[in-house]
Formats: C-alpha cells, structure tokens, sequence
C-alpha cells in the first residue's frame, strides 16, 4: 500500500468549460499517478472532501474536471487563484495501460479521467456522449473524439474490435458492458475518506461487496 | 491520555501510517457471523456533518481471528477489539477467544437490530468470559446516560467508550432518503456538545476511565473532552476528512492547553472534576 501524501495547494485557475468547471492547483510534490486514479479535494466549509479523478497533468499541476451540482462541488467551483485546499492522492487503482487498440468512451462529467489518459495512450480515438450541446463543451479536452448528443448515446457509436477504456454514468457502463464484456470501467460511489476506512463506497465485486477506493474505482468488467 | 481512532473509522491494514499516529488502533466491530453490511448508498454528507449505515460490514469472527488480527498485530500497534453480537452470548464467546488486547463491547451500533439484553446483562456474560480489559460503547441516546454508565460499572466494565453516533435521516432533493437503509448513524463536528454532555454524564456517575469521542476535530476539541472527564479521547469522522489528524491534533493540543492556562493535561482533568463535582444538582 503506497503511503498517502496529502498537501495543501494552491489554486492556479478556475476555468469555465461549457457546463463544467476545470479547476487548476499546483502540483507540489504531489504525484499525478496513473489515469483513472483520484485524488481527495478539500471542498471549503464542507465536512467531507471530495473524490476527482486527475484531468490533466500539466508541468507543475494537477487539474480536476467538476460538475458544480451539489454543496461540495459548488465550493470547489467556487475557488479562486490563490485559495488554498488539502489534495490528498494520487489513491486507488487506474487504467491498465498495456493494451494494443484503445478506444476511450466517457459520458457527461465522466469524462473526466480522458484527457490525462488520452495523453497517456498517444491520443486514441474516443467516444464521448453528453446530454446537450453546452455540455458537450468539454470534448474539446479529449483529443480525436467523436461526440453524440442526447438522444443518441455512445453505445450507438462504438466500433468494434477495440480494448474499451470508459467512465460515465453506471447505465452507461452497464450498456457498455454488454457490448464489451472486456471493457475496463471507471466507478464511481459516494466516497467520504478515499483510502479504505470509512467503507462507504462498497460495491459488488464477484459476488462480495468491496471497497471501490481500494479496489477501483477502474475495474475489469469481466 | 492516549489518542485512539472511534470504530469503523479508520482500516490499520490499509493505512498503517495513519495507525501508527495513534496510541492504538480499535477495530472495526467484529460478530460472530460474516456480515456484508447494508445496500449502497452508505453515507451521506450534511451540512454539519455525516451519515452512515455501514451495518457493521465484517468478515466475522473466525476470519478476523484467523487473518485480520495476526496482521494487525503484525503491525506492533496496541489493539482494541470491537466487539458486536445479537446476544449477550454472541458477545462472550467472542471475547473468550481474545487475548493480548483490550476489548471495546460494542453496545450501540444505530445500524443493526439492537441486542435484546440490556448493556449490563451483555456485560456481565464477557465479564465472566474473559480477563481483559472491557470497555462499554454505550448510545448518546440513553436518557440518563449515568444511570447506564452505574450499570455497566456493576457489571464489571473497566472503562466506558462514549459516544456511538446518533440516530438521523438526510433527504435528497426529491424528498427521497439519501441512504439506502433510510437512517443512519449521525457523526462529524455537530456530534461534539451532545458527546461532551455524555462524557460529563459518566465522569458524574463513575471514576473508571473514559474514552470520549464524537466530533473531535481539533486539539482544542481534546482539551474540550478531557476538561469534561474524559481520560482518553478518539478520533472518528475526521480521519476520513483528514488522515493527519492525528499528528496535527496532537501538535494543536498543547498549544490548546497552553491557550487555556494548563500547563499540563492532568490539570485540565483535575479542575474537570472538581467542576463536575459542582455540578451535583
């Protein structure tokens, strides 16, 4: 178990993407980590902090995507340059990465973990649906995508024959699970502490209920 | 005073660093049977604190006794062993097995069907159990917590653990439960005055040792249990909002002390009691 780093960070910038929020904070001598995993976001007045998988990795930062829809997201999207806030991370498991013919699928504010492992991946061709065209906004972060707008849905739009990396809502996973049993699926669940002690983001896994903070959130559908 | 970690809040296998802050860990309550706990969603964040209904997830007695506690021995950190049951024989059997640590009964759990029997008849079947040192977790809910507390002394409890959470809802936008089991368990920064009050409570009603918790978030916040009676204090919601919480409450508590003219922690405990001894009426 690798050991948890949390630092206090600055934020450099809070940029407006279509309906999202791109929120920028110094790296520190934090580590980006591997695509998929997350990171503990202080959110300011809030109890909890919350869970954001790593966007971007610019040189000397770390950059969340957020959908400002509840009290702690909110806060979050509300920062300033120059607000401090506790980053703990990187935490939990990402994307394998040794895979021979990509295809990223992301749905709404899942697309979050995309661009990070776009860059990763060489820029792979991607599949990006969301449920208007000011969401839509965002795709411009993943490089080589094609996007559907709601009522057309991504699994309307997946080639075949390739190694499906995705993260969206769960009916979107559970679609793109039936089409590729095969797929690696980022989870999300209500999460409070990230590192395995408060067991509220169990999900079933071969028939038991696990941490996804520890065992995901990236799974292996089959 | 030692610092511990409240039941359930924190995994020593997954963040041994985190335990190792710490004067020893507590587990997660163990039951004689394997529980896979309630359906997601678990937790839900309020504006002043949080909720859960884990429903005492565990992988039972035999398992924890045959896996998790020779690693978490391993780890060379003093343990607590939480124990649950249904009966006051579930409880005991339990305890009988246990040796090398200090055993935390868990008496209070909102998220499970309660045990039947009543705290002191739970107590008495582990007293006659085992040797080890038994700490009572008892409810913030009981209406004379000292009454309890008096009880569970009788009954042969070495210490008192105070307090478990609180019973509460939160709804979602369409008026719906946000946990999947409707109520859950109320913990974070608005537990505190409610937890004070019971750790006072108990100081009144007996001079065994008491592990107060509910809310800590703070040195300040220690300073705040100790000067109430409390002779040892554990850190429960914050540790998921904070894994440095026990290195930094620590290094906040002495300025706390100082701030509030105690050159020493056993002071803040002494004038406590004697304040307590005021309050008779």
């Amino acid at each position: 178990m690798p050991k948890l780093r949390r630092e206090r960070r600055s934020v450099v910038a809070v940029e407006h993407v279509g309906a999202y929020v791109l929120l920028r904070v110094d790296r520190g001598s934090l580590e980006p980590g591997i695509p998929g995993q997350f990171f503990m976001l202080e959110a300011p007045g809030r109890v909890l902090p919350r869970p954001m998988s790593l966007c971007l990795a610019p040189r000397g930062e770390l950059a969340f995507l957020l959908e400002p829809i509840g009290p702690g997201t909110r806060a979050l999207a509300a920062l300033e340059r120059g607000d401090r806030i506790h980053v703990l991370g990187p935490l939990g498991n990402g994307f394998r990465l040794d895979i021979a013919r990509p295809l990223l699928v992301g749905g709404g504010i899942g697309i979050a973990p995309l661009p990070y492992l776009s860059e990763a991946l060489d820029r792979p061709p991607a599949v990006l649906g969301f449920r208007s065209e000011y969401h839509a906004v965002a795709a411009a972060l993943v490089p080589n995508a094609e996007v559907v707008v709601d009522p057309v849905l991504v699994t309307d739009a997946l080639p075949e024959g390739r190694d499906v990396l995705a993260c969206g809502p769960e009916p979107m996973l559970e679609a793109v699970r039936v089409l590729h049993p095969d797929a690696q699926l980022a989870w999300e669940a209500p999460m409070a502490c990230g590192y395995g002690a408060c067991y509220g983001c169990v999900v079933e896994i071969d028939g038991e209920l696990k941490r996804l903070c520890l065992e995901g959130p990236v799974l292996c559908s089959s | 005073m030692q610092l511990l970690n409240a039941s359930g809040c924190l995994d020593a296998l997954a963040a041994p660093e985190v335990a190792r802050g710490l004067d020893a860990f507590v587990t997660k309550t163990v039951t004689p049977e394997p529980r896979a706990g309630n359906e997601p969603p678990r937790i839900a964040e309020t504006d002043h604190g949080m909720l859960n209904a884990i429903g005492l997830a565990n992988p039972g007695r035999e398992r924890f006794l045959a896996e998790s506690l020779p690693a978490l021995q391993e780890l060379g950190i003093p343990l607590w062993v939480s124990v649950g049951g249904f009966a006051a024989r579930e409880y005991a059997e339990t305890c009988a097995r246990l040796e090398g640590v200090t055993i935390e009964l868990n008496l209070s759990c909102p998220n499970v069907d309660e045990a039947p029997e009543s705290a002191a008849e739970i107590v008495a079947a582990c007293r006659a159990a085992t040797g080890l040192a038994l700490y009572a977790k008892l409810s913030p809910h009981a209406w004379d917590i000292g009454e309890t507390v008096r009880a569970v002394e009788a009954a042969g409890a070495d210490g008192i653990s105070l307090v478990n959470t609180l019973r509460g809802v939160a709804l979602d936008a369409r008026l719906r439960p946000k946990l999947a089991r409707g109520s859950g368990g109320y913990s974070g920064p608005a537990l505190k005055p409610v937890a004070l009050a019971a750790v006072l409570a108990a100081r009144r009603a007996t001079s065994l040792p008491v592990v107060g918790m509910g809310g800590v978030w703070s040195g300040r916040d220690v300073l705040e249990f100790v000067a109430c009676g409390a002779t040892h204090v554990a850190l429960g919601t914050v540790l998921f909002a904070d894994p440095d919480a026990p290195a930094r409450i620590r290094e906040e508590l002495q300025e706390a002390m100082h701030d509030a003219g105690f050159a020493r922690l056993d002071d803040a405990f002494c004038a406590a009691v004697e304040g307590v001894a005021k309050l008779a009426n």
